[in-house]
């Protein structure tokens, strides 16, 4: 009885249990990226190249999985934003190198690794969102001026631990040390209205809410606020400021691409990748999700040109990449996510 | 004593003493070394880290997170305990207008996830939220500055939210309890001259009291593992801190160790709830429970029993469950698509068969324990149950690693003598989501059925025996039948968990699979709550009807109802 249980659990379970290694036409994703945002992008590629693209979705985790299946992962490509998880799939050894003259063209080489282990695939901003009503235009213009005491009690941030604020933090360390990136994130601290919480969008509502003054987002969140029926008086609530790091410009991270060490499909992977780097692809993310094409070439949304150009920070990714962990410590030592609290 | 007969003799005390591999001991030894890989993986990783970061943690941020997770388990023990024990007795003990409904919709809030209820409450709490518009339109305030309201994003706000999504542990096992005692014990209490009140402090409580223990370590546990609430009320607890440091830091080793700390509280918990249960003598000698006489609520009395039973629904299911229906109503169209309808499926068929494996292997577990009345035994599926106190993340990557090992030793092998590459086998199949769930959720159905052979008396198995039963005969026939109730309790408990599982499943599940739970996180994650509404309601009424179910199972056992005792 019990057995013929088992047998039929078995014959449910089987057709459901298959791992899809190497075939014929498809290519394997792990992505750090949600399936509404790489989606159409897939669904373009398969419609060019017939090639079917299977996915993974997580935001945590990914790399320990790729780590766990070693040579037999049917991953080809990992697929994620912000340069420290880029960072980690290399240092772990996960990742290979592709060279191809239309990577090499169309992403500049401060936008990817000097060996071909991964690409960028669009830019992203971390700016300041000031309240349109109490803080008057260029009264605050850096990073720097985020510890100025007379924002005491008028900040809000997301936690300081989260891969934005590190990578932020890092490029802070990359230019003043790590002794006066604590010192700066402790005048940071002192200056939260509250206990770092919520997203980078939560942070816009609190200045339209009255809990503070100056919020640090990602650029991308000003277009997905004004899309939103329900958000769009967060957004009106807010100016942009494109502040800079060490009077050199303003922070970006980026959103990258890399071929696992272990790929069983090669070919149809550099294709994807090539796909992702070509003026269609870089195309359809500028206006899908308003993020900065990777490619000079290819124009930004209506609405990110119509924020100007700025300069870009020029602290290097792979500097960036190094600053991470002390940059975690720092933020662990100064307690930044008990809030304005002294302790 | 001729030789011989000595030495048998002598052979029989050593025997007695010797651990011998009779089937029961030896398939419970072989489960809890297969459940108990994932923690040994993690254990593995702490004690040998490849960048120690162990002193930092412990300058830092360690004490400030053991000191909130204690404070979040102290209230969320205290509130659960509170609400779930007296409605518990309330609606087995008493007699007031709703009692038949509140028997069941007291469970509903078990089937909301409670990241969901967090979510709910911050949308309808919140500066920007219906209540805070409607006093600042009432009294003319303007901005935050002009008046206090409570922060619902705080370590208060996870508090009531937990409270209130877990409450049903405990009212489940206590009522389990209070049902599965024989009223006749109760009115023993009442012809001695206790009150009701008395009878139940002095007689119900004191029996029921395994149960409630059990209800408050699972309480505890689930609070312990929680991830989503605390995240998101941003409360600084061990469970956050893990996830910081392991996959952001992306420092195994540290966020091992802490892994490790909460295994000292889940050990801890373990150990208080055996402590509580070892005064024993709770056995119902009687085999037929009958309809004790309940008696009737009046005047103030009434009202605050209806008070009682009835805040705990609004609070943890009917308000969030209108709010996401209305929700689900107004965005139909963007969250209802061709994926959906896959999702749910994999959903159950997951949850179901989750449930089923993890309810066989935890009779199976607390039967060996009864059988061999071994400490050993006992201890080691104790130690099969401590995946439930580890984050699902963390026990995703604690099944990876082996199961990983596993897959590349056979196609090494494979290759080596065959030259066939068998690929991954277990890796990224829907086999290590069903193990990460039993392995997860074992406790569940190993606490609840121990509990419930606890209360059957051994003189039922010895009685068995005499009949030439054999353990298993005696597990089927006498055990079984008595136990039914606490096994219907275990499985919906898992097959409920299961559905709402999401981190595990999210970094375990093959390419292009879904479960309701991933699909909702796509639009939760961003914290877009009326697109995911619709997922999440599903999520809850795939809970609701097991829930409803289990009530009915358990409500059968309390009529004048023959047991199928041989």
């Amino acid at each position: 009885m019990k057995y013929r249980l088992l047998a039929a659990m078995a014959l449910i379970v089987a057709p459901m249990a298959t791992t899809t290694a190497a075939s014929a036409a498809e290519v394997n994703v792990y992505s750090y990226r949600q399936g509404v945002l790489v989606q159409p992008l897939f669904d373009a590629f398969t419609k060019e190249t017939g090639v079917k693209v299977n996915v993974v979705f997580a935001k945590k985790g990914l790399i320990k999985r790729l780590q766990a299946e070693g040579r037999n992962s049917p991953a080809d490509l990992v697929f994620t934003v912000d340069i420290g998880r880029l960072a980690a799939v290399v240092n772990a050894g996960l990742a290979q190198p592709v060279k191809t003259a239309a990577l090499e063209k169309a992403v500049p080489a401060t936008y990817r690794d000097a060996k071909g282990l991964w690409y960028g695939l669009t830019l992203r901003a971390r700016l300041l969102y000031t309240s349109k009503d109490r803080v008057s235009k260029g009264a605050i213009t850096s990073y720097e001026d985020l510890a100025d005491p007379k924002w005491r009690g008028k900040v809000c941030t997301r936690k300081g631990d989260h891969a934005y604020n590190i990578a932020m933090l890092a490029a802070y360390i990359g230019h003043y040390g790590e002794a006066k990136a604590t010192a700066w994130l402790k005048g940071v601290k002192a200056n939260l209205a509250r206990k770092p919480q919520g997203n980078d969008r939560a942070q816009v509502k609190a200045i339209m809410e009255g809990v503070c003054d100056i919020a640090v987002g990602n650029h991308y969140y000003m277009a997905l606020m004004l899309k939103n029926d329900k958000q769009k008086p967060w957004a009106a609530s807010a100016n942009l400021v494109f502040p800079t790091l060490a009077g050199k410009g303003t922070h970006m991270n980026v959103s990258g691409v890399m071929m696992t060490k272990h790929a069983p499909n090669k070919a149809n992977a550099i294709k994807l990748m090539e796909f992702l780097t070509s003026k269609k692809a870089q195309g359809i993310y500028a206006n899908v999700n308003n993020e900065y094409p990777i490619d000079p070439n290819v124009k930004a949304s209506p609405l990110l040109e119509s924020w100007g150009k700025f300069p870009r920070d020029t602290v290097s990714l792979d500097t960036i990449a190094k600053n991470r962990s002390a940059a975690l410590k720092i933020v662990n030592t100064v307690g930044y996510n008990n809030g304005p609290v002294t302790n | 004593m001729t030789g011989i007969q000595a030495s048998k003799a002598n052979a029989r005390t050593r025997g007695t003493r010797r651990f011998r591999p009779d089937p029961w001991a030896a398939g419970a030894l072989v489960i809890t070394a297969i459940v108990a890989l994932p923690v040994l993986t993690v254990l593995g990783a702490a004690f040998f880290p490849t960048e120690n970061i162990w002193p930092h943690l412990w300058e830092t941020v360690l004490p400030g997170y053991i000191f909130s997770t204690l404070e979040l388990m102290a209230g969320v023990a205290t509130g659960t305990i509170l609400i779930g024990v007296s409605a518990a007795w309330l609606v087995t003990a008493c007699d007031f207008p709703g009692r038949r409904i509140f028997e069941w919709a007291l469970v509903l809030p078990l089937a909301m996830p409670a990241y969901v209820v967090a979510y709910v409450y911050t949308d309808i709490l919140e500066f920007a939220g219906p209540v805070q518009g409607l006093l600042r339109d009432i009294f003319g305030w303007r901005t935050v500055q002009d008046y206090w309201f409570p922060e619902i994003r705080s370590l208060g706000g996870a508090i009531v939210v937990m409270t209130m999504t877990l409450y049903p542990y405990v009212y489940l096992l206590t009522r389990s309890a209070f049902l599965e005692q024989s009223s006749g014990v109760g009115e023993a209490a009442r012809t001695l001259g206790c009150s009701p009140w008395a009878a139940f402090r002095r007689v119900s409580l004191p029996m029921a009291r395994p149960s409630i223990v059990v209800g408050v370590a699972l309480v505890l546990m689930e609070t312990l593992n929680d991830f989503g609430t605390v995240d998101f009320f941003a409360v600084q607890t061990l469970t956050t801190g893990m996830f910081n440091v392991w996959l952001v830091m992306n420092n195994t080793g540290g966020g091992a160790q802490i892994a490790v700390v909460m295994l000292v509280f889940v050990i801890f918990l373990l150990v208080a709830e055996r402590a509580a249960r070892r005064k024993r003598g709770y056995h119902d000698t009687s085999t037929r429970p009958r309809l004790p006489v309940r008696f009737e609520l009046r005047g103030g009395r009434k009202a605050l029993a209806l008070l009682v039973c009835a805040v705990p629904i609004l609070i943890g299911f009917v308000i969030p469950a209108g709010l996401l229906t209305s929700y689900a109503i107004e965005f139909y169209d963007v969250s209802l698509n061709n994926r959906f309808p896959q999702a749910a499926f994999n959903s159950i068929l997951l949850a179901a068969l989750a449930a089923a494996i993890a309810v066989m292997i935890g009779l199976f577990l607390a039967y060996a324990v009864r059988l061999r009345k071994s400490t050993l035994l006992r201890n080691l599926a104790r130690f099969a149950s401590l995946g439930y106190a580890v984050p699902g993340a963390v026990l995703a990557i604690g099944i990876l690693f082996p199961f990983g090992a596993f897959d590349n030793a056979v196609d090494s092998f494979m290759r080596g003598a065959f030259g066939i590459s068998t690929g991954l086998i277990l890796s990224g199949t829907i086999i290590a989501i069903l193990f990460a769930y039993v392995v997860r959720f074992l406790a569940l159905a190993y606490g609840t059925l121990e509990a419930g052979l606890g209360r059957v008396t051994p003189h039922m198995d010895d009685a068995a025996r005499t009949l030439k039963h054999g353990p298993a005969q005696a597990l089927i026939k006498v055990n079984l039948p008595i136990i039914r109730g606490s096994m219907m309790t275990a499985g919906i408990l898992i097959f409920v968990d299961c559905m709402k599982e999401l981190p595990a499943t999210l970094l375990l599940r093959p390419f292009n699979f879904d479960t309701l739970a991933t699909y909702v996180y796509q639009f939760a994650s961003d914290e877009l709550l009326e697109e995911c509404a619709l997922g999440a309601l599903t999520i809850v009424a795939a809970g609701i009807i097991p829930v409803i179910l289990l009530t009915r199972v358990m409500g059968r056992n309390r009529p004048d109802q023959e047991l199928s005792v041989v």
